[in-house]
């Protein structure tokens, strides 16, 4: 059943809904888990949509199988999501930023507060997020060290190739999953693709992933596929690589390929003067589970990140 | 008046990225004033010309105090004000939030940084900064509450109010934020506009910054003394949100007395015209923020009232 977990009316002759799908056991027992797959955050992010419509798609063709209650939250931003648009049209802040909101705030303040008290409660939460739209993303999990002893079992039954265990900052505590993390709900905040795009690869298999710890959790009794098992890293081996030149970046690589020491891994070039500016080679050993998309960079852009050896 | 090159950035197809800097006097590294870094904030670009016009006419009188260098830098961020963007052109993120910035990172925190490590030895900060909502203040001066803060310093630009702010996680990216962690006397001084230029309030705010600048012993210049500050707590504003989306009337304007029950705007139905909701006053006081866009949604911030305070 679809249900309205907060609206908020716009100055003229609409109102914002945020939306939710819930699904329920055939037969409830009481004691039913819950887990809330929310997306679409970020409004260029759209990977999460396929997930979403399969998830859905395949607990209805099998209710029988469902054990718990699955809650869909497929746009917690749907204005940005219906104009391509990353943050909230009208709003400064990064709608992940502002989290747990706040009921006698600014609209996104209270939308964000009224999401919280919807999710409150769940028994483990799936954010899923794509990237944006320069850089693509293996399927990884991201989680703070914090919480990484209660999460990390968790996200090796995900399906993901990366789970990637990184420092805690102050700005970070205000995202939705640090706000559910600290509210005893289980929240893993995954990463997959690129922004404006639908990566089905990825899709279905994170999708895959979501059953299988679906079922280790007792929320579903279908058969699910064998997971494979993610390379586990903190930020010490990664290594970022960011543009020194501002041109055009033509990548020499492919994402999530092995890369060795002095590799080329792309050109900045300059289509006026038909010069490359800068020439890119690997300084270690390792993948690229992070590649530059977008290709027009500035000094300071974010070419690839490379999960590796020691680098020089 | 010396001109120096802060930050240079090259971009693919325009002219160099430059931050400039505008230095008065020599010796310590006294103040420092910067102006916008998001590109609506027209009305900062504006007071921070002013204060550059002043100084370089007080300098030229010999009216800079001996082993004292003030720096202004008039804006950070003319690529957006360029092109009518309030964020970084190229990818949409606020330079104001990636302090203290990270000189190998990503374009808008080596931008940050490059700005940083320039300004972060000055004793005194002071920014002309813009609200993430949108509204007119009374001009006044903010401080970020890091344990660091200084109100009685606030209190010398003589600017009618001292607003002092619990940082969200979102407000330690802030360069107010971060100068006061380098041990800066930071100060962020609101005025009445950003996008639009309000003389009297830009006027008030040079002649604020010339005041602390002369209170502080680094110029010499005759100024009305200004006014004793009121040193508020930004949750003692009592905020009034809107139960209604519409095109949005105001009735009261900011540095307005109100009682309870008075009239602060209506909501009007956009197609027919109606008063769909009268907004009332829930407390005595004076209006500190108002929201001033023709339309609005439900749940917006269009007032902030400080209680009980008669002008
Ligand atoms: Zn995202």
């Amino acid at each position: 059943m679809i249900k309205t977990v907060v609206a908020s009316a716009l100055p003229v002759d609409e109102v914002l809904h945020i939306k939710k799908h819930r699904m329920e056991p055939i037969s409830m027992s009481g004691e039913n888990k819950r887990l809330c797959i929310v997306t679409g955050i970020h409004g260029d992010e759209l990977e999460g949509q396929y997930v979403c419509y399969e998830m859905i798609k395949r607990i209805n063709a099998h209710k029988e199988n469902l054990k718990g209650i699955v809650d869909v939250y497929p746009a917690l931003n749907p204005l940005g999501l219906d104009t391509i648009t990353r943050g909230i049209p009208k709003f400064d802040l990064d709608m992940n930023r502002i989290f747990p909101g706040n009921e006698n705030g600014s609209m996104v303040e209270y939308i964000a507060s009224k999401i919280i008290d919807d999710i409150t409660g769940a028994d483990l939460c799936i954010d899923i997020h794509s990237s944006n739209i320069y850089l693509k993303e293996i399927p990884q999990v991201r989680i703070s060290e914090e919480s990484a002893p209660q999460l990390i079992p968790l996200a090796l039954k995900l399906n993901v190739d990366f789970i990637w265990v990184h420092s805690s900052i102050t700005v970070l505590e205000s995202t939705l999953a640090h706000t559910l993390n600290m509210l005893k709900v289980p929240t893993l905040a995954l990463e997959m693709g690129v922004g404006m795009r639908i990566t089905r690869d990825y899709c279905e298999q994170v999708v895959n992933g979501i059953f299988h710890l679906m079922k280790d959790q007792g929320i579903w009794e279908g058969e699910t596929t064998e997971v494979r098992a993610p390379i586990i890293s903190t930020d010490g081996k990664v290594h970022f690589i960011n543009a020194e030149a501002s041109g055009i970046f033509v990548p020499a690589i492919q994402h999530w390929k092995e890369i060795k020491i002095g590799q080329h891994m792309g050109d900045i070039i300059d289509p006026l003067t038909g010069c490359v500016i800068q020439s890119i080679d690997s300084p270690c050993d390792g993948a690229v589970f992070t590649l530059r998309e977008y290709p027009v960079v500035y000094e300071g852009s974010l070419i690839a990140r490379i999960l590796g050896g020691d680098c020089i | 008046m010396k001109k120096d090159i802060i930050y240079t950035l090259k971009a693919p197809y325009r002219d160099d990225f430059q931050i400039h800097g505008y230095r008065f006097g020599k010796g310590e590294q006294a103040a420092c004033i910067i102006g916008p870094m998001r590109g609506n904030e027209v009305q900062q670009l504006y007071v921070c010309s002013q204060v550059i016009c002043k100084l370089a006419e007080l300098e030229e009188k010999g009216a800079i105090a001996h082993n004292k260098e003030i720096l202004v830098i008039p804006c950070v961020n003319h690529y957006s004000i360029n092109i009518g963007k309030r964020f970084w052109p190229s990818d949409n993120t606020d330079i104001n939030r990636m302090f203290p910035g990270y000189e190998y990172g990503e374009t808008t925190q080596r931008i940050a940084a490059g700005l940083f490590n320039r300004v972060k030895d000055y004793t005194y900060g002071i920014q002309f900064a813009s609200f993430y909502m949108q509204g007119e203040f009374i001009p006044h001066v903010r401080m970020m509450d890091t344990g660091h803060q200084n109100p009685s310093l606030a209190n010398l630009f003589g600017l009618p109010y001292v607003v002092i702010r619990k940082p969200e996680p979102y407000d330690t990216t802030t360069l107010n934020y971060n100068w006061q962690l380098w041990n800066a006397n930071a100060f962020s001084l609101y005025t009445a506009a950003t996008d639009r230029i309000d003389l009297e309030s830009a006027s008030q705010a040079v002649a604020g910054v010339l005041r602390f600048l002369t209170r502080m012993g680094m110029v010499k210049y005759q100024g009305h003394s200004g006014y004793i500050a009121s040193v508020i707590q930004e949750e003692e504003l009592v905020t009034v949100n809107t139960q209604e989306a519409g095109i949005f009337r105001a009735v009261k304007n900011t540095n307005e007395e109100v009682k309870v029950g008075d009239v602060l705007a209506e909501i009007l139905h956009p197609y027919e015209g109606y008063v769909k909701m009268q907004i009332l006053s829930p407390v005595d006081g004076i209006v500190f923020f108002a929201y001033n866009e023709p339309l609005v949604m439900e749940n917006t911030v269009i007032f902030k009232i400080l209680a009980k305070l008669h002008k």
